[in-house]
């Protein structure tokens, strides 16, 4: 069995968001890169789960430049067999969809795991579109996989609730918390990624069909308006009269 | 060249987020001066389906077939590529709900269209395609053009008041291939007789300060007086004291609604992530320092089960 997971390089969650050229990039001055956190402490830990056992390999893929290395480098120190970097540079959906794809298509995977949405896009548009460029069933928004042979059994959330649904291999599942618990790389995992392979490839030609104008801040908060511990019916007043939102 | 919304339904009623995109779709065509149809794939009745005229959709196509009753997102996406092939759609419009996040990429691959989720304005038009969207989870807005020919926008629920226009639209039966679903679905457990969080404009939300689940009285109490729905933070899913499913912050659910009361949750960053599109935040805290104070409309600094009982209280007087 071969599993894919797919990892994306993005701002740690307590990053300062700051946008530099004139709101057209973000400001990487002073931010510590991580692997997606739904990339890695479900997707990926729950891949580790089932190489360990079923004695599946795992891959990794990554679209970016040479900057994502010392992330996909922690992936394989988790425990990833192998690592893909496919050297292309743009930020839109289709074109890196369509890079996963094509090196799915050349492996070929029982798997591919992908986190919900990285958090600084939060697009939630790979694992679908991955998944019809290979013409794979998909699930989304998955909270637990359980595998048997080559039937998976998914817990996903919908509106309001859960809904439990099985697939045959080759699947598409795109993973958010409850797939597993996070880990943290010990030693020995960091040593022995420094000797597995990450193949590095160019990418195959595909259109960027979106692109970024500009970024902005939200309007900074006008500050609390606190209301006396002894009076809480004001509260009710002024959500009410002034906030007009009950 | 026209608009085909995406309007899914549940148990046969659809659903307020879809009602959005309805809108959103049936104003995008009247920016590109065009027709907005929906489709709705599965069983509802005829006055539900009329009804998506009262938000600017003019014809409504709706495909019945047994197959479509449970969504597989590979099927569906089949089925909406065939309506917009059948309809001239260049523009595809979904809810940024659970259907539209598995469907609507999927969607866009097929088309080989453009993708922005979880938009939360309408296009510019005047120089490209260019819609604004939340990233950094919610922490800063992006402007995205869409410059392919085809163009899919998933909008963000809650983002847009639904405005009524009091016209009907034609419901019109729509057919065509339908493949075999491969993702086959067990068993569903949703709970009834509650708005989901997802499309709850009031809401109330406890976290640790609650000390334990036997105090989760104060919250649904106070929820209940509102007609609001009950959510938690991360440490409180995390220790079982509330299903998974009403967590809300970064690894839990996104939300945006129009009141947002946080008792006994400090604000951590990652929580703030998941509610920060929230119009107007209320904290109570006994911890002046909470963080989540920063971030919040009105606080009350103060012991949560003494000040939740009275605004219940003031709640229910107001009505």
């Amino acid at each position: 069995m071969k599993i894919l997971v797919c990892i994306s390089k993005t701002p740690d969650t307590t990053a300062k968001i700051a946008f530099t050229d004139n709101n057209t990039k973000f400001s990487e001055a002073g931010v510590q890169f991580i692997i997606n956190p739904y990339d890695e402490w479900y997707a990926l830990v729950r891949a580790l789960e089932i190489k360990e056992a079923t004695g599946a390999t795992l891959h990794l893929v990554t679209v970016g430049g040479a900057d994502t290395e010392p992330v996909i480098r922690k992936a394989l120190a988790l425990g990833g067999d192998e690592a893909f970097r496919i050297n292309g540079d743009s930020q839109d959906s289709y074109y890196i969809a369509a890079q996963i794809a094509a090196h799915a298509e050349q492996q070929g995977y029982d798997i591919i795991f992908t986190g919900k949405e990285t958090i600084d896009f939060n697009g939630s548009g790979i694992g679908g579109m991955v998944a019809e460029m290979l013409q794979l069933p998909y699930v989304s928004i998955a909270a637990k996989f359980d595998l048997d042979g080559t039937t998976a059994t998914i817990r996903r959330e919908i509106e309001g609730g859960e809904e439990e649904v099985q697939v045959s291999l080759p699947v598409v599942v795109s993973c958010q918390k409850g797939m597993a618990e996070a880990r943290i790389p010990n030693m020995r995992g960091i040593m022995a990624a420094r000797t597995k392979p990450l193949t590095v490839t160019e990418p195959v030609a595909a259109e960027t069909l979106t692109s970024i104008v500009s970024f902005e801040l939200p309007p900074a908060k006008a500050g609390v308006k606190l209301v006396p511990a002894d009076n809480p019916a004001e509260l009710v007043r002024l959500l009410h009269e002034e906030a007009k939102v009950i | 060249m026209s608009v085909l919304i995406f309007a899914d339904q549940a148990e046969g009623v659809v659903k307020k987020s879809a009602l959005e995109a309805v809108q959103y779709g049936a104003k995008v065509a009247q920016l590109l001066n065009t027709t907005a149809s929906a489709i709705v794939l599965g069983a509802a009745d005829d006055a539900s389906l009329a009804a998506l005229g009262n938000y600017g959709a003019s014809k409504v196509l709706h495909a019945t077939a047994a197959a479509l009753k449970e969504v597989d997102a590979a099927v569906y996406t089949q089925v909406i590529a065939a309506a917009a092939a059948q309809e001239g759609a260049d523009v595809l419009i979904f809810p940024f709900n659970f259907d539209g996040r598995a469907i609507a990429p999927m969607v866009a691959a097929r088309l080989k269209a453009g993708l922005v989720t979880g938009a939360i304005s309408l296009p510019d038009t005047s120089n490209g395609f260019v819609v604004k969207k939340n990233v950094f989870s919610g922490k800063a807005f992006a402007s995205v053009n869409i410059s392919a020919a085809k163009k899919v926008v998933a909008v963000m629920p809650n983002t847009f008041a639904l405005e009524p226009t009091g016209n009907t639209a034609e419901v019109v039966p729509f057919a065509t291939e339908i493949p075999a679903a491969k993702v086959k679905v067990l068993k569903r457990e949703v709970i009834t007789g509650e708005v989901p969080l997802s499309e709850a404009t009031l809401v109330v939300s406890g976290g640790r300060g609650l000390k334990g689940p036997e105090n989760w009285g104060l919250v649904e109490d106070l929820a209940k007086a509102l007609g609001a729905t009950t959510a938690c933070s991360r440490p409180v899913a995390d220790a079982g004291w509330r299903p998974h499913h009403e967590h809300v912050g970064q690894t839990g659910l996104t939300i945006r609604p129009n009141l947002y009361i946080a008792i006994g949750i400090s604000g951590a960053i990652q929580h703030l992530a998941g509610v920060n599109g929230s119009k107007v935040i209320v904290v109570i805290n006994k911890d002046p320092e909470a963080p989540f104070f920063k971030a919040a409309d009105y606080g009350i600094v103060g012991d949560a089960f003494e000040v939740v009982p009275k605004i219940t209280e003031a709640v229910k007087a107001l009505k």
